[in-house]
């Protein structure tokens, strides 16, 4: 059933032509507008108002439905922040697990509701802090994990089975999760009340990250038996966090954004179901991360869009029948491209808004940048302002206590449409070609994100996008760059303790067991069997990040990507 | 492009890299872009490159400047190291700017170890690009004063 009857349609038809007729033109005689088109940041050209002429034959129930029920648009529960505000989940890390465990625990102090880890680049693609490749490194971007005696140390005194857990983690998933579930063990935590999520998602590092290490195959299959092996034994946990963040953070536009994070659930779905598993089995489970970026509408029309669109997928492509299935839960983390070095205190008014944007989107958690950010992993006090930032919206501003309430806006509803429709013609482009581990091995989104890059960058250049204090509003000599408190700590010392500390850990270790335990992981990788439990059996023989990783990239290879720009 | 981009005939020759292990390579290939599209002539090694292949790769390429691109956090060492390999291939002739998340207290001291500019990020490609031309001419103006032309 339509929202609006033809007949009102063609009157108000009728009133927009007089309007655009008589009343417009005098005012562009004496004010002309700021630009000759008006463009979101995906380039959607944007009208001067939207009315309910751009959403005829709108149906209601077809298009939004209640909060709770299918598909989803309005949110995926019936009282959304109601009855709970979203999690807010700061992403941290930094040094060694004594720092990070400081940090984890000050956060928790100031009211934080969820943890989420931040790895340094060593742990990131599987390299021990001794590696050559890892000097310098450690301990910079994150916290250093290369044994299950790091894990231990990053929640001393904070109850695993109390807490839940993001991992940023990608190829080394399932090392980290298993790291986290033999220290929950040890805490005495039964496997059913871990809870958390894994990232966990190869394909978007060969589109956007790059912290891949096995090449494409390999890397879509390990992925696929840590989610296996947790539907199975940990109710829990949320295996796959399927990324548009880094997608976008790389240079993609939203609609890229969107349609590509969909394209990579879908061939998971895939992947999962030709192991034999129920769709419904393992739907529940999955779960996804947003860039919540500057331009308000189009980001909350971004949100809105992938609810209804994953629900439709679940549904009507692979026949999922539970709601929860069609449910696409997510996590939003605001911007960090859009952070600036210059007027770096301008980066707090960013991050808000953005984070209102993930807000009345329906996120289910949120990470809120810190100001800081362009220049370091954030200081204590950086980070404490952009939790409040949450805070705020959250109990403040009473945006929290109505649901979707940019539902039935004219203009949000248009723009819901239109990012859909574009995100369903390049979803069709990715299945022509087989799927997105066929469209990642030929390059596509990977050259689509360059390309739209690009053309960001020379948009910025040309003064058609405009960002304070980089091309508007600039200051020559800044003073106040100079007067930002940076986080500081000795890196070099950092990364000696963790040296010695993994060769003690090499040391202490009972030999045998150790070999026997990283050879049968050998043999389970070169029989195809689901590596999970042998990984998890050479992280209790105290077997290295390292190590673990060491021996399958001697299975797998490794990938080396081609250098286009 | 139109004009050529150096006074010395041949075309200026930069080499962009990403050292270390971080996998950031947005600011990297646009920057290729942009000199590719000033009329430079651009290598991209890619990312996860040690100093040792950085160096290597600029001597064999014979390239006027070295940009380097970096969001790690890891500069101030793996700089350090880059200069010193430069130096021992006899390449400290070629000039090498930074860009990236760099904290403005490190700008001075990598200034002292021989990096002639540091690029924050929010800088524009115009800026950058003459940057580049400016110092591949310095380069090349010495080498002809060395050979006497």
């Amino acid at each position: 059933m339509p929202l609006f009857d033809e007949k009102s349609l063609e009157r108000l038809e009728k009133e927009i032509e007089r309007w655009e007729r008589e009343v417009v033109p005098q005012w562009l005689k004496r004010l002309p507008e700021r630009m000759e088109e008006f463009t979101t940041l995906s380039g959607i050209p944007v009208k001067r108002v939207y009315t309910p002429l751009d959403l005829r034959g709108f149906d209601y129930m077809e298009k939004l439905g209640l909060p709770g029920e299918y598909p989803y648009t309005r949110g995926i529960h019936a009282t959304m922040y109601r009855a709970r505000i979203w999690t807010m989940r700061m992403f941290s890390g930094y040094g060694g697990p004594e720092e990070t465990n400081q940090r984890l625990k000050y956060l928790i102090k100031h009211g934080e509701t969820g943890l989420s880890l931040a790895f340094d680049y060593p742990t990131l693609i599987g390299l021990d802090p001794d590696d050559p490749m890892a000097r310098g490194e450690v301990g910079i971007v994150g916290v250093s994990v290369p044994t299950v005696v790091d894990m231990e140390v990053i929640f001393r005194d904070i109850n695993l089975g109390e807490v839940t857990t993001n991992m940023t983690i990608n190829p080394p998933a399932p090392v980290l999760l298993s790291f986290y579930v033999a220290v929950a063990e040890k805490q005495g935590v039964p496997y059913h009340k871990i809870g958390g999520t894994t990232q966990n998602d190869p394909l978007k590092e060969f589109i956007a990250q790059k912290s891949y290490v096995f090449p494409p195959e390999p890397a879509v299959k390990i992925a696929m038996d840590l989610v296996e092996w947790s539907i199975r034994n940990l109710p829990k946990w949320n295996p796959i966090s399927i990324s548009g963040y880094h997608i976008r953070e790389a240079g993609a536009t939203a609609v890229q954004e969107l349609a590509f994070t969909l394209a990579d659930g879908i061939e998971y779905v895939r992947q999962l179901r030709a192991r034999g598993m129920d769709v419904d089995e393992f739907a529940p489970r999955l779960s996804f991360f947003f860039d919540a970026h500057i331009n308000f509408f189009e980001e909350i029309a971004k949100f809105r869009a992938a609810r209804r669109m994953w629900a439709r997928i679940m549904r009507e492509w692979f026949g999922a029948r539970k709601a929860r299935s069609m449910w696409l839960r997510f996590h939003t983390q605001t911007a960090g491209v859009s952070l600036t070095a210059q007027q770096p205190w301008l980066n707090i008014v960013r991050t808000a808004i953005e984070a209102l944007a993930a807000v009345l989107g329906g996120t289910q958690s949120l990470h809120t940048n810190a100001f800081d950010e362009p220049f370091r992993v954030p200081s204590e006090l950086a980070a404490k302002i952009a939790l409040r930032t949450q805070q705020v919206i959250a109990y403040e501003t009473g945006v929290a206590d109505v649901i979707d309430p940019l539902g039935g806006s004219y203009y949000v509803e248009w723009l819901t449409d239109e990012m859909e429709e574009r995100a369903w013609r390049i979803i069709e482009r990715i299945e022509r070609m087989g799927g997105m581990l066929e469209a990642v091995k030929k390059g596509y989104p990977q050259r689509e994100v360059t390309e739209a890059s690009y053309q960001f960058q020379r948009e910025v250049e040309e003064g058609k996008r405009l960002i304070v204090g980089v091309n508007i509003f600039r200051e020559e000599d800044e003073e106040e760059i100079r007067k930002v408190p940076l986080l500081e700590f000795d890196q070099e010392e950092i990364e000696r303790r963790q040296v010695e500390r993994v060769r003690r850990v090499r040391e202490a270790r009972d030999r045998a067991r150790w070999e026997r335990a990283l050879s049968e992981l050998r043999r389970a990788a070169e029989r195809g069997e689901n590596l999970m439990p042998y990984i998890l059996g050479a992280v209790k023989a105290y077997a290295t990040l390292g190590e673990i990783m060491g021996t399958l990239k001697g299975v797998y290879g490794t990938y080396v990507e081609p250098p286009i720009y | 492009m139109s004009s050529p981009p150096s006074t010395s005939g041949k075309r200026v020759k930069v080499l962009v890299a990403k050292l270390g292990i971080d996998g950031h390579d947005r600011g990297a290939k646009v920057i290729a872009r942009a000199l590719r599209d000033a009329g430079f002539e651009v290598v991209y090694t890619g990312i996860r490159q040690t100093p040792m292949q950085v160096a290597m790769a600029a001597v064999q390429e014979d390239v006027d400047v070295i940009g380097v691109s970096m969001l790690s956090g890891a500069h101030m060492s793996h700089m350090r190291e880059l200069m010193k390999r430069l130096e021992e291939l006899g390449a400290s002739d070629i000039p090498v700017v930074l860009g990236g998340t760099i904290p403005i207290p490190d700008i001075e001291p990598l200034k002292r170890i021989g990096v002639r500019e540091v690029f924050l990020p929010g800088t524009s490609l115009r800026e950058i690009v003459e940057h580049v031309r400016r110092l591949a001419e310095e380069k090349r103006a010495l080498e002809r004063e060395i050979l006497g032309q």
